[in-house]
């Protein structure tokens, strides 16, 4: 058997790998095998393109290997690392090497184009056109996503004026220079691509730039399809069908994860990137003048808790941001000793990014049944007896279901209003994110109890043991 | 319309490839539960580590002494490499977590 037949049927198990790895996601059971069996995918191509014979080059197998190794170790220890709060940060990383890594590829083939070192059709050049643009953008919009994602830079620095006008002229002029750049062939010259690649580069921050806060979630997973889509153009750079398997893959997913955070928003994908929802334009509206809340004191809350039939637990951000995840299971643990039945109600948006809070808590040993998702959470909701808030504050709003004025209005929220208690644990009355009062505050059957969520959580478990 | 119709004739196989990876993908991805999201999308992000193939390929084209592209096709290489690496030992971190539990249950 020849070698080149080998070769071609690693890319084949490769691809399947990819598939059945992905198809064994859907359920926590299998899903870790999935993960195994779409790396050894990833292994067998690997492989087979080292051993592909190929027309030309040197091969210059010591360079293939230094570059293995050397990103082998580095990705490894990023990932033993990473804490699982830091995970949104370590994806969009990851979602910017993809996309530069297609530039660079783009970029190398462009300019063996334009020096008539290889020939290449008009496809393939506006192939690499397509990879240096989705991958440019992937690559510093997921750097920018990043740096806010640590906080390194205020969500709305560097917003200009008319943000969004300037947004549609660079990306207008991004288009003809394409064009343009693709008519001219050859004649274009390596200068006219490079001078496309650093718009395209640009375009990524100036697109980034005005999202922030709560919409992290929906530019994660957009930057996430990007970079699997500039892998898929590099694919057909080459016309490796595998790379073009993995890309689509990719793609699809990162695609389906951006529809599924902008449903749970309720707000359009172009809504979102035009930004304004977080902007200052959403003045908290109908001051609630006199309204007074209800306090409970911790006694009252350990004392309610603990004699109560089921809880059911709200974790938003905020919850994170406390590192709060494992007071939160202790206080479970101690309420399961006395038969109450816990659960816990998670929006689809309560992380930083698609799924985020549903692995912090299973990072404090929260068994996955407990977890409910949205639909599931407003059917158990109705028969709980207490609900427990903790730093979530946008998605338990009412007036998102009944205030058509409301800048939330529309959106999908957990209707912890028709349990027969709630308790909410906040730092202060300052309005959430959005800057939006909620009336969940003044309701009737709602009380609150101030101070940090750690902190306070810590002081009802004391409570709680000594009851 | 010409010319289109004869890219269509020439890349009808890589046409169907593409057509058919896209549903495929959205059907079994579709089916992916909420709580596995964070899981699926730095698997995902492994999987478009598939880059580091065109890093290969672009080194091992290149000639011995062609050092812009040894050059950047070896930085192609050592980022994808982290991508693929990095995204598949995590997600199996997390995965981990998530298993864990159902057994202590």
């Amino acid at each position: 058997m020849d070698i080149k037949f080998l070769t071609d049927v690693g890319f084949l198990l490769g691809s399947v790998g990819f598939v059945w790895g992905l198809k064994r996601l859907s359920s926590p059971d299998t899903a870790r095998r999935g993960n195994m069996i779409a790396s050894i995918g990833m292994g067998l191509a690997i492989l087979s393109i080292i051993f592909a014979p190929l027309e030309q080059g040197d091969n210059n197998y010591a360079w293939v290997v230094a570059g293995l190794a050397v990103g082998a170790v580095i990705g490894y220890l990023m990932a033993i690392k990473v804490k699982m709060t830091a995970m949104p940060q370590m994806v969009s990383i990851f979602n910017g090497l993809g996309g530069a890594c297609a530039v660079l590829i783009a970029m190398v083939e462009l300019r063996h184009f334009y020096t008539g070192a290889s020939a290449m059709s008009g496809g393939q050049v506006a192939i690499s056109l397509t990879a240096l643009f989705i991958g440019g953008i992937a690559f510093t919009g997921s750097m920018l996503a990043w740096f806010k994602l640590e906080d390194w830079l205020r969500d709305n620095a560097l917003v200009l004026p008319r943000h969004s006008i300037f947004n549609m002229a660079l990306l207008a002029v991004i288009l003809v220079m394409g064009i343009y750049v693709f008519v001219l062939k050859i004649d274009a010259g390596i200068g006219l691509a490079a001078i496309f690649m650093l718009l395209a580069l640009l375009y990524g921050v100036s697109f980034v730039v005005p999202i922030g806060g709560a919409d992290m979630p929906v530019v994660i997973s957009l930057l996430n399809s990007f970079s699997g889509l500039s892998a898929a153009a590099a694919g057909l750079i080459y016309g490796n069908n595998f790379m073009l398997v993995g890309g689509i893959l990719v793609g699809a997913s990162g695609t389906i994860l951006t529809i599924l955070m902008c449903e749970a928003m309720n707000r359009s994908l172009l809504n979102v990137l035009i930004g304004g929802f977080g902007g200052g334009g959403a003045a908290s509206k109908g001051a609630t003048g006199d309204q007074v809340v209800k306090e409970v004191t911790l006694n009252d809350a350990a004392i309610q808790l603990f004699y109560s039939k089921s809880v059911m637990i709200v974790p938003g951000y905020g919850l994170a941001v406390a590192q709060a995840q494992k007071v939160c299971k202790e206080i479970d643990d101690l309420l399961e000793t006395n038969g109450v039945d816990v659960k816990y109600a998670i929006h689809p948006v309560a992380g930083r990014m698609p799924g985020h809070m549903n692995v912090l808590l299973a990072e404090a040993d929260v068994p996955y049944p407990k977890l409910l998702d949205l639909e599931d959470a407003n059917a158990a909701l109705k028969s709980t007896d207490i609900v427990v808030v903790v730093g979530a504050n946008d998605v338990v709003n009412p007036a998102a279901l009944d205030d058509p004025g409301s800048p939330i209005y529309g959106m999908p929220v957990l209707q912890v209003w028709d349990a027969k208690n709630t308790i909410v644990l906040k730092r202060s009355m300052n309005p959430g994110y959005a800057g939006i009062q909620n009336p969940l505050f003044f309701m009737e059957k709602t009380h609150m109890l101030f101070g940090d969520a750690k902190a306070t959580l810590s002081k009802l478990v004391s409570e709680i043991k000594n009851l | 319309m010409d010319g289109f119709i004869q890219f269509f004739e020439d890349y009808q196989l890589l046409i169907y490839l593409l057509v058919f990876t896209i549903i495929l993908g959205f059907e079994v991805i579709s089916k992916v539960p909420t709580v596995l999201h964070t899981p699926l999308m730095s698997g995902a992000n492994a999987i478009s580590g598939v880059v580091v193939i065109g890093g290969i390929l672009l080194v091992r084209q290149a000639e011995a002494g062609d050092y812009f592209s040894l050059g950047l096709g070896l930085f192609g290489i050592i980022m994808g490499m982290v991508n693929a690496t990095g995204g598949f030992a995590v997600t199996d971190r997390m995965l981990e977590m998530f298993k864990k539990k159902k057994k202590k249950k």
